[in-house]
Order: C-alpha cells, then structure tokens, then sequence
C-alpha cells in the first residue's frame, strides 16, 4: 500500500466536494416543479444526453465561444479547463498503466510520480512522461495569462476583469498555486532522480546543480496536496462554484427547462454557474459609455449569491440584452434580473458559514398587499370593426411624423383598419413590467386586448418594439402582431404598395427591443434595402447598441443616457449616412437629440418613398374640386 | 388685520407644522433629480393617464414637496409609467423613478390604506 501522510488535506477536499456536489443536485432536483422535473428525466435518459455531453466537451473544457469572440481569453480558459481535464485523464491512464496495480485511488494518479519516482526512463514510458509534461506546460501557459490578466486585463483584450472578494481571492491563490507547486514538486522529484521529461527534467537537473532537490521534493508535495484540497473546501463559497454547477446547468437546458418568472432551481443553478469571467461588463454600455460599473451581470449574480440587498443593482440596467447574446455559458440573464425586480426588499437574512453552503433558496413569498385596481377610470370605449387594427403606442404619440407615414401607408394600402389610440390610448403594460409591477401590468393588458378583440381584428400593427415585445409574448390575443416594418415588408412582398428608391445612405439601427428582445432582424433591414441604400455599421443585429432611452433603467441619470446616446449616435454615424434609420419611436428621440444627421424611423423614410396608386390620387383631385365648388357656393 | 378687511384664506396655506414631508425626503435621498423640477408641466401636458383623467405629475410633485400627501396617495398608482415625462422633461427629472419611489414609500408606511 503506498501512502503518504501529504495526501489527506487532498483526500479530504476531493471526497468533500463530490459529496457536496452530489448532495445540492439531489437539493435541487428536489425543488424542481414537477413539469420540469420530468422534463429532466427525460433529458437526462433520452436524445438530449448526446448534446449535452457534446456541449459540456465543446463549451465547459474547449471554451468553444470564448475563443470565437476573443482567442487569447479563450485560450486562457481552455488551458486551464481542458488542460486540467486532460491531466486528471492521462494521469490516471497513467497510473493505471504504469502502478503497481489496476485501479488506484485518485491520490496516486494526482502524486504518481511521488509514488512512482523511478519511472520514466525508457521507451514509452519516457514519451508518455513526455505528454504529461506537454499538459502541464499547456495548463501553466493559460495560466500566466490569468495571472497577467489579474493585473493587467489588457492582455486578452479585456477592458475590464472583476472585482473580487476575500474567499474568492484566497480559493484564487489555492488555484494558482496547484500547477507552479505540482511542477515544483515533480521537477525536485526528478532532479533528485536523474529522470523527467523535457520540462520537470530539464528543471530539475538545473535545480540540482545548486539545490537539495532531494529535500526540498517533500515540502512541495504537501503545497500541492494543501492547495488542491482548499480549493475544493473553499469551491462552494466561491465563484469556482460554477465548475460543476455549469454540467448541471447544461443538462438542464438542453431538457428544456426555461427560467420563467419566478424564482425557482433553474434561476439558482443559473446563478451559481456564473463563472465571473467578465465578458458581459465588457459588453455593458453602462460600462463602456457611461463609466457604470457596478451593476453589471456578473456582479448582480454575486450579490444574489451572497444574499445581499440587490434591488437597486436590479433595477439600474438598461435592459438591452447585450450581455445576454456575449454570455458564454448561456446564462438567460435579462429574466434573472427581472425575477429580482419582481421582488420585494427582503430581509436580509444573517450570515452563517453554513448559509453559505447550504443558502436557502426557497424565500417565502411575500405577501402583497391587495389593493383596488389601478386604472378604474379609463371609460370604456366602442372600437368599429376593422381587419387591421394599428396601435401607434405611448411613444409613437412624442414622434408625430411616425404615426403620420403610418397612416399615409396604410391609407395607400386600401386595407380596412382603424387607428386605434388615435386619440391616446393607454399604455401597453410592458414599462409596468420592467418596474417589477406585474399584477399593475396584466390590468393595462386586460383592458387593451378587450379592446383589440372588439375590433375583430385579425392583424395588429404597432410602431412601438416595446409595444411589439410585449403584445406577442404576454398577451393572449387571437392576432398576428407586427411590428410596422414587418408589416412594410408584407406590402412590398405582395406589391399592394408601391415604393420609389430614394438616393440616400442609410445605416439602420436596431432597437434592442425589436432586435434582440424580439427577435426581428432582417425584416427591416429588407425594407430599407428595397427602398434606400443601406450600409453596414459595425455594430449590427446582436451586437446593435442600445440608444439609452432605455424604458427598462429606472434608475440611471439623465447625464448618463445622453453619454450613451452620444456614443451610440458617433458609432452609427461613422460612416456619414444620410439618415440614421431605427424602428422605434424612442430610439428616435433619444438619437436626435445627439446628433447631426438626420435620424427617421423606417416609417417615415418609407412614406417618403410612398408611391400613391393613381386612383386614390384622382380621387383626391377630385375631392378638392368638390370642396372649392362648395366654398364658392 | 381682520378690522381692516384682510382675510387667511384657510384652504391655501401651505402648514409646514402639520405637514409630513417624510415622503418627499424619501424620494430626495433616492432621486436627487427631484430637486431640479421647475413645476413647467411638460410632464402633465404629455401624460398618457392625464388624457382620461385629471392626474398630474406636476400637481403631486408639488403636493408632495409640500408634505401634503392624501392626494398624492389616492392618485400616484394612476401612473402607467410609459415613461413620456422622462422624454419631454427640459430638466432631466427621472420622473418614472420618483413615481416608483413614491409608491414605494406609500407602500411602507404603516398607514397605507387606499
């Protein structure tokens, strides 16, 4: 039996972690809703297996979209990742191989060579050595990288890494001292010896010339077992959480387990797969154009794993979900926030070092308080009956050269339709949600869809993305809800309205509601396309900028939005269009009070180009004449 | 003064005694951009709900300025928070925010009742 006193504070932190790791998914899987409980059972025996364990390989080892969006990050976690799963692999290959006997307790695959000091002399064994020795320097190459980036982000072309707090520094260090204290240890080992592969060898014949390799060999034995078993210990209190959460994670996802409205295991799981790596401050405007950096997702996902007070951070987001499409582990981060939203203040519960391996996740709901309905005093109104109902939206009636054209197209496009909040209607509901006021929100829904379904309608225009988001996903209405340039885009695949091709450059802007809110990319890009000359921007579909009108910011200063709005409007501008084209009343007014060019909506650019059939133009004519005949009389 | 055929009209006198302002200092401390209102009524004039109703954003904020908040607790939940004020507001008031604070601050104290 070989053993080694060195070996138990690893033995300890391994046998703690795959017990704590097995104990919180029988928690969670226990607080699953039965829906999806079964929906997991059958991910986890059924098709989704495959992909899950092709995307654990691709995404949690190979680090598949870090390296396309930034190869040196990627890398980085890759080395470390991938690095060290190969090490665990081959090292236990190894020692199954080359020990004493089969099967061997994980330690003596860990500490082969302490064990095994004599091996890897000849032949293969002397190449295999070699491989191993390949692992470690790819693994300690990743991490010289984390280590600069530590202190200098610049070095994988971030521009900002995470603040990090007292455990995480500690459970850093243990990590960072596992593969320097293993190279260590194996090249005194070696040096001793006479034996090792091109690295620990090469190190400790060098090493020898002036060291007691032979003693020091023992020491640094006992610094990689340490190392390796607090960070196991500490693993759970940290952000190295994510390591096994992130497998569970996978396997839920691809069962078809969403996030959802409430709090509940797949919101949790989310939060502690959270990996801190900082791709997503990155990709905050709030970060880059404004100098914010305090609400960012990755630090909302700490403060939440912490028990901490997080309404204000919750609530300071635009909302654009550009961290959402940047967020490598796939964290559906824009509905975690807005869970927190709908969230009271709650008490914050004392901390215990117990809590923080065991936080109770179950909150008890609290009790609102019932109230009257809100919005008693809107009159209840008689809408005729129409084919197209058109919903210009709150916004829409700031910007009364948008609902203008929309009214001029659908005038030319003969169709029977009624504008429905001609006179202001109310609003949509979707601010009411952003605000975390849900039940306030489903009331303003209830009078607006009554109000749709007396039309008869079976199609609903609207010129607002907010509008649009919210009527496709929260209201139950029996109609197609399109946004005006889906709808533009109808008239001009059907050719009922014709367009002119107006002599301009035109770069779109996205709205974030519209685009990566809704999912409407190309449908206004078609549009423009057909009746202007668009040009690209860098910053297209996913990767389109928020204005910084944003209605989903509570909290942001007005200073602020216009730092952003600036940047956005430079950005889009670069190229010196004609006209800054965007789908969104807000965006709208939020761009031109920044910039110089021009900036219309895809609404009014398409009026502009309007061809009005010559029939309606006669009648027209016709008309007038009729009116002067009358004034004469 | 009465002798002379001067009067105090009663119903308008502003009694910072009695009045209670904690709601607006509540508001202050989280919303600093409160202060800057001008009462210019931009946000009233656009208002969504003022167009079915006689709510005004710029009647509650000086009523809660004041301390005097029946009104303003029997009227703030109108709001549908579209966010038209913030746009036309010519001083950068975050107006959805207070009247998300203001809410809030009728909803923790002890007395709400609607």
């Amino acid at each position: 039996m070989q053993f080694d006193p060195f070996v138990i504070p690893f033995n300890i932190g391994l046998y703690f972690i795959i017990t704590y790791v097995v104990v919180r998914c029988i928690i969670w899987f226990r607080d699953l809703s039965r829906p999806d409980k079964l929906r997991l059972q059958r991910g986890f025996f059924g098709k989704p297996f495959g992909e899950s364990l092709k995307e654990i390989f691709l995404e949690s080892l190979i680090h598949r979209k870090i390296l396309k969006s930034n190869l040196r990050l990627g890398y980085m976690h890759m080395s470390l990742a991938f690095g060290w799963f190969l090490l665990i692999f081959f090292g236990t290959v190894e020692a199954d191989v080359f020990g004493d006997h089969h099967l061997n307790a994980p330690y003596k695959a860990i500490f082969f060579r302490f064990f095994n000091p004599d091996h890897g002399r000849t032949g293969f064994e002397s190449a295999y050595g070699f491989l191993m020795d390949l692992i470690l320097a790819f693994i300690l190459s990743g991490l010289l990288l984390a280590v600069t980036k530590r202190f200098y982000s610049r070095v994988v072309g971030m521009k900002k890494t995470t603040k990090l707090k007292i455990t995480d520094r500690i459970a850093l260090t243990s990590l960072w001292m596992i593969f320097p204290s293993r190279l260590l240890a194996e090249s005194f080992t070696s040096g001793a010896y006479g034996n090792g592969s091109f690295m620990t060898g090469s190190l400790g014949a060098w090493f020898s010339t002036f060291l007691p390799v032979r003693e020091l060999a023992y020491p640094f034995w006992w610094l990689y077992s340490l190392s390796l078993g607090t960070f196991f210990v500490l693993l759970p209190l940290t952000r190295y959480m994510h390591i096994p959460t992130e497998l569970f994670l996978i396997f839920m996802r691809n069962s078809g387990i969403r996030t959802g409205d409430k709090p509940g295991t797949y919101s949790e799981v989310q939060t502690y797969s959270c990996s801190s790596c900082g791709i997503c401050i990155d990709a905050c405007q709030m970060s880059f154009a404004a100098g914010i950096n305090t609400m960012q997702s990755a630090y909302l996902l700490k403060a939440i794993r912490k028990n901490d007070d997080v309404s204000h951070m919750a609530q300071n987001c635009l909302m654009c979900g550009r961290c959402d499409q940047k967020c490598p582990v796939g964290i559906e981060l824009s509905p975690i926030r807005m869970i927190q939203r709908r969230m009271e203040d709650s008490e914050n519960d004392f901390r215990t070092v117990y809590k923080g391996y065991f936080r109770s996740q179950q909150r008890p709901e609290p009790v609102k308080p019932v109230m009257p309905p809100s919005f008693g005093f809107i009159p209840e109104a008689e809408p005729k009956k129409v084919d197209v109902v058109y919903f210009a939206g709150c916004m829409s009636h700031l910007t009364p050269g948008i609902k203008n054209s929309m009214v001029k197209i659908l005038n030319a496009s003969g169709l029977s339709y009624s504008f429905i909040d001609e006179a202001g209607g109310i609003c949509c509901g979707r601010p009411m949600m952003l605000a975390g006021l849900d039940r306030e929100a489903r009331e303003l829904i209830n009078l607006n869809s009554q109000l749709i379904w007396k039309t008869g309608a079976r199609t609903l225009v609207t010129s607002c993305p907010i509008c649009y988001k919210v009527f496709k996903e929260s209201y139950y209405l029996d109609v197609e809800v399109l946004h005006h340039s889906q709808f533009i885009g109808n008239l001009i695949r059907e050719n009922t309205v014709k367009f002119n091709f107006l002599r301009k450059r035109v770069v779109f802007h996205t709205p974030c509601e519209l685009g990566r809110g809704s999912g409407v990319y190309d449908e206004p890009k078609e549009v423009l396309s057909h009746i202007a000359k668009l040009e690209k921007s860098k910053f297209e579909d996913q990767n389109s900028l928020c204005c910084g009108g944003s209605l989903g910011n509570l909290k942001i200063d007005s200073r602020d939005r216009i730092r952003i709005a600036t940047q956005t409007a430079a950005e889009l501008t670069k190229g010196d269009p004609d006209i800054l084209a965007t789908a969104c009343p807000l965006c709208k007014k939020t761009l031109s009070a920044v910039t110089g060019t021009r900036v219309a909506d895809i609404a009014e650019i398409a009026a502009e180009a309007l061809v009005i059939p010559r029939q309606q133009r006669n009648i027209a004519k016709q008309i007038r004449i009729i009116k002067e005949l009358a004034d004469i009389s | 003064m009465d002798k002379f055929g001067y009067t105090i009209s009663k119903g308008r006198q502003i009694d910072y005694d009695s009045n209670d302002r904690r709601i607006a200092e509540y508001i202050y401390e989280r919303e600093p951009s409160f202060r800057l209102c001008i009462e210019c009524g931009g946000c009233s004039a656009t208002c969504t709900t003022g167009n079915f109703t006689r709510f005004s954003l710029r009647e509650l904020n000086i009523l809660i300025k004041r301390g005097e908040n029946e009104k303003v607790r029997q009227n703030i939940r109108k709001c549908m928070l579209c966010g038209k004020c913030i746009l036309v507001c010519p001083r950068g008031v975050n107006t959805r925010n207070v009247v998300v604070l203001a809410r809030q601050a009728f909803q923790k104290s002890d007395d709400y009742a609607v």
